[in-house]
C-alpha cells in the first residue's frame, strides 16, 4: 500500500507536509533536511525539484530554486542523493516540480526512478488534469505514484468534484489566489472558502497550502481540513540556519505543538 | 492541415500547461473568445480601430531597387507604418476590446524590448484601462526610451528581478501577477506563445496582415498568392500573421528567419529550431532552448524582439512537418541588411525585420518569383544599436 494512503488512514487531522527545495541551501543538504524534518515531526516531505522558471512560486522559492541550480542540482543528482533514503525515512515522500525538467529526464524513466528509490507521489503544478488523463495517468499508476492536484478559491465546484474523482491521495488546497509565500495570515474570505470545500464532503483528504507559516496558521488551516503544507516559511528557516538539524526540528515542533 | 485542435494543439505542440490557479481565467477566455470575435459588434470596433487608429491597411510596397538587386519581385508589407511602429498593436487592439467585453478592469502585459509594452500601454490609454507592464530589470536599463514611452502613456512599469531578468522572466512575472489577480485582470500576451487559446487568438488578430496581402497582391499582380512569404520569428506573432492565410496553400513557400546571434554554434544565439528541443515553456509544449536537465537557457540576439528561448507552438509545428523553411540569421548579417534597405529604399527597418530581409541571401528563388517580406517594425527604436554598430 502507498504510504500516503496509509498515513491518511491512521491520521485524519493536523497532518503536516513540509516542502523544501532540493540542493538548497547547499547541494548536499537534501537528505539531511529530510531526516531532520522527519525527526521534527513532519508527516509528509515534499521534495522540490528546482526549475529556472517556476511560475507558481513567489520570490522565496524562486530564489531557493536559483541557488540550488547554481549549486549544481539536477534531477539526476537528486535521485543520486535519494539512493537508499528509505533505510532511514519512513514517512511519505512526494516529488514536487514543474514539467519541463521531468520531460527532459523522460517521464517513464522518472516514474521508474521514483518507484525505485521509494517516492510515493507527485505534485506537478503545471500538469493540468486534462493532460494528466490524456498522457500520464496510466504511467503514474503503473509505478504506484499518487498524483496530487491543486485547487484554488476560483476553482468551480464542478471541477473540484472532477479533481476529487481523479485523485487518490490528497487534494492540495491553495489557500488564496496567490503565488507561494505571497501572503501571511488567514482572512475571513479564505475561511469561507475552506468551509465551502469542507462542506462538499470530498472523498479525498485535503491539505491547505500557501500562506501557512506558524502554529497559528497551521491550526486554523487544520480546523477546516486534514492539515497543511508549509513551503516558503520552511525555506526561510533553512536558508539562514547555522545548524540545520536543530533549527528544522525546533521550527517544526513550534508549528505542530 | 495546419490548424489548432480542440485541446489547443498544432500537431505535437501547444496545449495549456498551466497551474490550476490560472485554469478559470484560461477557461473563461477559451469559452468566450471565438464567439466574441465572431460578433458583428466586436468586428465593427476592431476593424474601425485598425483603420482609423492603427492606419490599416498598411501598404504592400513594391521595392523596385531591392528587387533589382536580388533578382525577384519583392514586396514589403509595411507593418512598420502601424501606429506605435510595429505590428504588435494589431493584437493589443483585439485583446483590449475582448478584455472589455469580458468585463475586465485591469490589463497586465510582459515586454522584452518594450514594443509590446508600448502597444499595450497605448490601447489602455485609448480605452481608459489601468495598465501594468512587467519588464526584465536588464531590459529596463537597455531600453530606456520605451520605458518612458509606457510611462508617458500612463502605464506602470514593474521590473522583473527574478531569473535572468529579461523577457522570459517578465513573462513569468506577468503570469504570477495574473495568479494573484485572477478576477478583474486580463493578461495581454504579446506573441503567439502561452497556453491555449493565446497562440491561436493572437495569430488571428495578426492574421489581418496576410488577409490584406491577399487582396493587395490580387490588385498588383493579379493573383492572391505570392511564391514566398518571409518573416522573422522570435515568439513569432508577425510571422503567424503573415503566414496565417497561406498555412494551407502549399504552393506558397513560408520562410521563417530566426536570430542566430553571434552564430548558431557561438553559445550566444536565439536560433530555437536549430538549438532547441521539445519541452514546456510558459504554458505550452513547443521547441525551446534548454540544458539537458531541462533548465531554460538565456538566448542572445542583437534584436531584443527575437531574444526569446522558445517559439510559438504553431511555428514548432510548421518546422516539425516541414511546412516552413527556417533560416538562422546572424547579428552582423541582419545589421547589414537593415543598412542596405535603408539606403536602397529609404526605409530604416527594425532589426527584427532586418533578419527577414537577410533571408533573401539564404534561400533559393527565381527572377519571376513574387516574394513578400513582412516588414514587422520600424527602426526608430533601434537607432542606438545602428549608431553603435556603424558601417553605414
Amino acid at each position: 500500500m502507498n504510504r500516503i494512503h496509509t498515513l491518511f488512514e491512521t491520521k485524519k487531522a493536523r497532518v503536516l507536509s513540509i516542502y523544501f527545495t532540493a540542493g538548497f541551501p547547499a547541494l548536499e543538504d537534501t537528505f539531511p533536511i529530510m531526516e531532520a524534518a522527519q525527526a521534527g515531526g513532519a508527516d509528509i516531505i515534499e521534495i522540490g525539484v528546482p526549475y529556472s522558471d517556476p511560475v507558481a512560486d513567489g520570490p522565496t522559492i524562486q530564489d531557493s530554486n536559483m541557488i540550488a541550480l547554481e549549486n549544481g542540482i539536477s534531477l539526476k543528482k537528486i535521485f543520486d542523493q535519494l539512493k537508499g533514503f528509505r533505510a532511514k525515512i519512513h514517512i511519505p515522500v512526494v516529488m514536487m516540480g514543474y514539467l519541463n525538467p521531468i520531460i527532459q529526464y523522460g517521464m517513464e524513466a522518472f516514474c521508474q526512478k521514483c518507484k525505485e528509490v521509494g517516492v510515493d507521489g507527485l505534485i506537478l503544478p503545471d500538469l493540468p488534469m486534462q493532460q494528466y488523463q490524456d498522457d500520464y495517468k496510466e504511467l503514474f499508476e503503473q509505478y504506484g505514484l499518487v498524483n496530487t492536484f491543486l485547487i484554488s478559491p476560483q476553482t468551480s465546484e464542478k471541477r473540484i468534484r472532477e479533481i476529487d474523482e481523479n485523485t487518490s491521495g490528497f487534494i492540495y488546497m491553495v489557500s488564496s489566489h496567490s503565488t507561494t509565500g505571497a501572503k501571511t495570515g488567514i482572512s475571513e474570505e479564505q475561511i469561507a472558502y475552506f468551509e465551502r470545500v469542507k462542506a462538499m464532503n470530498l472523498k479525498n483528504p485535503r491539505l491547505i497550502g500557501f500562506g501557512i507559516s506558524d502554529s497559528e496558521t497551521f491550526t486554523t488551516a487544520s480546523n477546516y481540513s486534514n492539515g497543511a503544507i508549509i513551503g516558503s516559511a520552511f525555506i526561510k528557516t533553512v536558508k539562514d540556519s547555522k545548524n540545520l538539524s536543530e533549527d528544522i526540528q525546533k521550527y517544526i515542533q513550534s508549528v505542530v505543538n | 492541415m495546419i490548424k489548432v485542435d480542440e485541446k489547443g494543439f498544432y500537431g505535437k505542440f501547444g496545449g495549456a500547461y498551466i497551474p490550476e490557479m490560472l485554469h478559470p481565467n484560461i477557461e473563461e477566455l477559451k469559452e468566450n473568445y471565438e464567439a466574441i470575435m465572431a460578433s458583428q459588434e466586436f468586428q465593427d470596433e476592431f476593424r474601425g480601430l485598425l483603420k482609423d487608429y492603427v492606419g490599416r491597411p498598411t501598404p504592400l510596397y513594391f521595392a523596385s531597387r531591392l528587387s533589382e538587386k536580388y533578382g525577384a519581385k519583392i514586396y514589403l508589407k509595411r507593418e512598420d507604418l502601424c501606429h506605435t511602429g510595429a505590428h504588435k498593436v494589431n493584437n493589443t487592439i483585439g485583446q483590449i476590446i475582448l478584455a472589455k467585453k469580458l468585463g475586465k478592469k485591469r490589463i497586465i502585459a510582459e515586454t522584452g524590448a518594450g514594443q509590446h509594452g508600448v502597444a499595450t500601454a497605448t490601447v489602455c490609454a485609448l480605452m481608459g484601462m489601468e495598465c501594468t507592464v512587467y519588464m526584465g530589470e536588464i531590459d529596463i536599463a537597455r531600453q530606456h526610451p520605451n520605458v518612458e514611452r509606457m510611462k508617458i502613456l500612463g502605464a506602470k512599469v514593474v521590473p522583473a528581478t527574478s531569473g535572468s531578468k529579461t523577457l522570459k522572466d517578465a513573462t513569468n512575472e506577468a503570469m504570477r501577477a495574473w495568479i494573484n489577480n485572477p478576477v478583474d485582470t486580463h493578461y495581454i500576451i504579446g506573441s503567439v506563445v502561452g497556453p491555449h487559446p493565446y497562440p491561436e487568438m493572437v495569430a488571428r488578430f495578426q492574421s489581418v496582415i496576410s488577409e490584406e496581402m491577399k487582396w493587395q497582391l490580387k490588385e498588383k499582380e493579379g493573383r492572391e498568392n505570392p511564391d514566398i512569404v518571409i518573416a522573422c520569428v522570435g515568439g513569432g506573432s508577425n510571422a503567424a500573421g503573415a503566414f496565417y492565410h497561406y498555412y494551407n496553400t502549399p504552393e506558397v513557400r513560408l520562410v521563417a528567419a530566426e536570430a542566430a546571434g553571434l552564430g548558431v554554434l557561438s553559445g550566444k544565439s536565439a536560433a530555437t529550431t536549430v538549438l532547441g528541443t521539445p519541452g514546456v515553456l510558459h504554458g505550452s509544449k513547443t521547441i525551446l532552448m534548454q540544458t539537458e536537465d531541462g533548465q531554460v537557457v538565456e538566448p542572445h540576439s542583437i534584436s531584443a524582439g527575437l531574444d526569446y528561448p522558445g517559439i510559438g507552438p504553431v511555428h514548432a509545428h510548421l518546422f516539425d512537418v516541414g511546412r516552413a523553411e527556417f533560416v538562422a540569421v546572424e547579428d552582423k548579417d541582419a545589421m547589414a541588411a537593415g543598412i542596405e534597405l535603408s539606403q536602397l529604399e529609404g526605409i530604416i527597418p527594425a532589426i527584427e525585420s532586418a533578419h527577414a530581409l537577410h533571408a533573401l541571401n539564404m534561400i533559393e528563388y527565381s527572377k519571376e518569383d513574387v516574394i513578400v517580406i513582412n516588414l514587422s517594425g520600424r527602426g526608430d527604436k533601434d537607432l542606438d544599436t545602428y549608431i553603435k554598430w556603424g558601417g553605414y
